[in-house]
């Protein structure tokens, strides 16, 4: 019914706080790996942005579902479950369940990207300190 | 079907960005996670309708299966669109620039 929105107030979050985080990081960590230029440290923000794509793209694909099964029409109050108190709880029941579900995978599964790119990012500096340790050895 | 449709939109964007990365000049990746985020919804929103139908969530009527396709359809060509209009706006390549200022 509404599910949708749901992500989509978690993307408008997730928005600011990449924009805000973006202002404040500091200049990549690069490096030259062969015929590219690889970014050891990947910033938060960027990271943030995946996540932001996820919600903004999915909620847009969902909300279009939506309007095809005329749940969401383009007059007010656009949502045809608002427009009386019965279906307004089944709508926000359909909210908290479906749509809070909904949230909460799409940011397991970021969650689980950011934390395999730490472990990435990890084994490469670990790689590059390598040679640096065995010459101080010698 | 919705579910499916996007979810092979999905793979077959992260295929296409797997082959040209790092290079990201035509931004596969906007396609990929705007239908990776969209089958992470519609996964949850099946599971929550096979929990309502269980076995009959299976057994779908020929015609529910047809439309639900279309909208799958409907939704792939959406996602292209955005993608479309988010790549012209970017122009990482400079070409409507180009195309747009090149003098007569």
């Amino acid at each position: 019914m509404a599910c949708f929105l749901v992500p989509v107030a978690e993307a408008i979050v997730t928005t600011v706080v990449s924009k805000a985080k973006r202002d404040v990081e500091p200049a990549d960590h690069k490096t030259e790996t062969g015929t590219h230029e690889m970014e050891i440290r990947i910033p938060f923000s960027r990271k943030l942005k995946w996540l932001t794509n996820m919600l903004w793209g999915g909620s847009a694909l969902l909300a279009f579902e939506h309007v095809w099964h005329g749940e969401v029409v383009p007059w007010f109050p656009f949502l045809t479950a608002a427009s009386n108190p019965a279906d307004a709880s089944v709508m926000l029941h359909e909210m908290s369940t479906v749509g809070v579900s909904m949230a909460i995978l799409v940011t397991a599964v970021w969650a689980g990207m950011v934390l395999v790119t730490n472990a990435m990012e990890k084994k490469v500096l670990k790689e590059q300190h390598k040679p640096a340790l065995n010459l101080g050895g010698q | 079907m919705t579910l499916l449709t996007t979810i092979f939109a999905a793979i077959i964007c992260t295929i296409i960005w797997y082959k040209n990365a790092p290079k990201s000049e035509m931004k596969v990746g906007i396609l990929c996670w705007i239908y990776w985020g969209a089958s992470l919804m519609w996964l949850v929103d099946a599971i929550f309708e096979y929990v309502e139908l269980r076995d009959e969530y299976f057994t779908p009527a020929p015609v529910d299966m047809l439309n639900d396709f279309y909208l799958g359809l409907s939704v792939v060509a959406l996602g292209l669109i955005i993608w479309l209009v988010i790549l012209l706006i970017k122009d990482p390549k400079g070409v409507v620039k180009a195309s747009l200022f090149k003098k007569k």
